[in-house]
């Protein structure tokens, strides 16, 4: 039987009376690809450092293949590439990576790691000589040694050029076809979005929405539908099943709805419109959606999908 | 890696024995240390340079002490110096790796704590070795210094054991304060132990009151000790007693800050 990879059940931590995470959980499958999403804040790296053992949770628990975080961290079941810091700057790229893999049982050969992680060709340098990308790809290297199951980003790529960032996500990428678990934090949407088979919401330290990029994109806003109509009948257009807002703009119509077809039905059969487009809105609208404040008519549909 | 995992495989996957210690992450953490310049200079090439003014001095250098010269009991005064600096660096080097987040990052890998500590008070007793024989090494090539044999060697061996102490000082400090003051501190404080030890002027002449207060230094009963094959007379115990309560205190002290820092962390 394949164990699930992250299982937190009624997970809360409060620091003092801050409550960090309030009541969260969640299900990773082994083999998933999952964004973390959610603003400063959120309660994502909390989270993540109780995934990691860093810190209990004050309610609830954590397990990462049915055992506790800190024995999987020992067995080399999980890693993970932090945000920022963990790197001594008067090592160099490859004594950081030997010194690490020294304290692990059977680690892979520190060669390996260095060209998985491209950065071979700077093993002889001094970390504290390396740009930000260098680092975070060091990290990365670091976090393969054991092999792990479970491989976890703390918002990777942040403070990265756009290069830094493709090439980070390439060596990812290459190495989640393994079958590796992977979760990462981010407030890059557009990462989430390329590179996620589920994307996982949580607002003041909650799930707010979980499901595919796509799901979680209609689950927020749904799909614009837009159409130029001279006088548009809008109680008519918003008593259709879906739709969320109507908006008229001189003879412009758009019509916001979690079921567009329905809209454009009505719209090319029952009116005079004509030049219909049915965008899609970005992940950065459903993250302002769901995320901001004041967004509890999403919040109730969201609890829909994450059952 | 082999998915998927079920329950015999995940409790079949090894635990590093030791609690991930070896001797690898020793030999590269000497490397880091000895890359640094500010400390070959201060463990090495400073107490050399003192043994060299102070030592050498033609008109009391060659005045006997013991089985011995003036000149040897310099030697190993310096030494002395040269070790505890050594293994107080090591120790404090803790507070710079929190303040990199290093040791954060060591959390997420199977090194224990308890591992980690181990591995830095032998990282210390390297360096310490290697302040040793340098001071030692160019001070037997001077000739200057005159002991037996057997106590050149008694009295490395003792002056590099004994400067386990202040590796546990180290510790304590480095958990306690953070990196930007730490080593200003250390240079500081092991200038005033050092004299409160006698290692740069002897305790003999320093008035009585004074020398009552130098006898509950830190330096004091590890100076007196490490002399003792070289100078004979009366063996004190008080030596050994303020050796053990000041190794106490820097071991509790480190002990405690380490508990409340892996806690935090």
């Amino acid at each position: 039987m394949a164990l699930t990879a992250v299982s937190l059940r009624g997970v809360h931590k409060r620091f003092g009376d801050v409550a960090a995470v309030r009541g969260l959980d969640l299900d990773l499958d082994p083999g998933e690809v999952v964004a973390f999403l959610g603003p400063n804040g959120a309660g994502k790296t909390t989270t993540i450092d109780m995934v990691l053992g860093l810190s209990s949770p004050t309610e609830g628990t954590v397990e990462v293949f049915g055992i506790p975080p800190h024995q999987a961290v020992r067995k080399g079941l999980v890693s993970a590439v932090m945000q920022t810091g963990g790197l001594l700057p008067d090592f160099t790229v490859a004594e950081t990576v030997e010194y690490t893999a020294a304290l692990f049982v059977e680690p892979r050969p520190v060669d390996e790691v260095l060209e998985r992680a491209g950065i071979s060709r700077i093993a002889t340098r001094r970390v504290g000589a390396c740009s930000g990308g260098e680092q975070q790809r060091l990290r990365f290297a670091m976090a393969l040694l054991p092999d792990p199951a479970l491989l976890i980003l703390d918002e990777p790529t942040q403070g990265m050029d756009v290069e830094g960032r493709r090439d980070f996500w390439r060596a990812i990428r290459h190495d989640a076809e393994s079958g590796r678990t992977i979760l990462f934090a981010t407030h890059y949407l557009e990462e989430a979005d390329a590179y996620a088979s589920r994307v996982v919401f949580v607002r003041r330290g909650e799930v707010v929405a979980d499901g595919t990029a796509a799901e979680v994109r209609n689950l927020a806003a749904g799909r614009t539908v837009r159409a130029t109509l001279p006088g548009a009948d809008v109680d008519a257009l918003g008593a259709l099943p879906g739709t969320v807002a109507v908006e008229v703009r001189g003879d412009t119509v758009l019509v916001r709805s979690t079921d567009s077809d329905t809209v454009a039905r009505h719209l090319l059969t029952a009116t005079p419109a004509r030049d219909l487009e049915v965008t899609s809105a970005g992940l950065e609208e459903a993250f302002i959606a769901l995320t901001g404040d004041g967004g509890g008519q999403q919040l109730s549909a969201a609890s829909e999908a994450g059952s | 890696m082999t998915p998927p995992l079920d329950a015999a495989a995940i409790e079949r996957r090894p635990v590093p024995p030791l609690g991930g210690f070896g001797p690898a992450i020793v030999r590269l953490e000497v490397r880091r240390l000895l890359r640094n310049r500010r400390t070959v200079i201060f463990t090495m090439v400073v107490p050399t340079i003192f043994f060299l003014i102070f030592g050498l001095n033609a008109s009391y250098g060659p005045h006997p002490v013991g089985s011995g010269n003036e000149s040897a009991a310099i030697l190993i005064s310096m030494a002395v110096y040269g070790a505890v600096l050594a293994t107080t660096t090591g120790g404090a080097m803790v507070s710079i790796e929190r303040a990199a987040g290093w040791s954060r990052q060591l959390r997420i890998t199977p090194l224990s704590p308890a591992a980690y500590v181990v591995a830095k008070m032998l990282t210390s007793l390297v360096l310490a070795a290697a302040a040793v024989g340098v001071v030692y090494v160019v001070g037997s090539a001077t000739g200057k210094p005159h002991m037996p044999v057997s106590v050149w060697v008694l009295t490395a061996l003792l002056v590099w054991v004994g400067s386990l102490l202040f590796a546990a000082f180290g510790l304590f400090v480095g958990y306690l304060l953070p990196s930007e003051n730490v080593m200003q501190l250390n240079g500081f404080a092991l200038m005033l132990f050092s004299f409160g030890g006698g290692l740069f002027i002897p305790l003999s002449q320093f008035a009585p009151l004074l020398r009552t207060l130098a006898a509950g230094t830190p330096l004091w009963g590890l100076n007196q000790l490490v002399h003792y094959p070289l100078a004979g007379g009366a063996f004190e115990w008080t030596w050994v007693a303020n050796i053990v309560v000041w190794l106490a205190l820097f071991s509790a002290g480190a002990a405690w800050r380490f508990s409340t820092a892996t806690a935090r962390v």
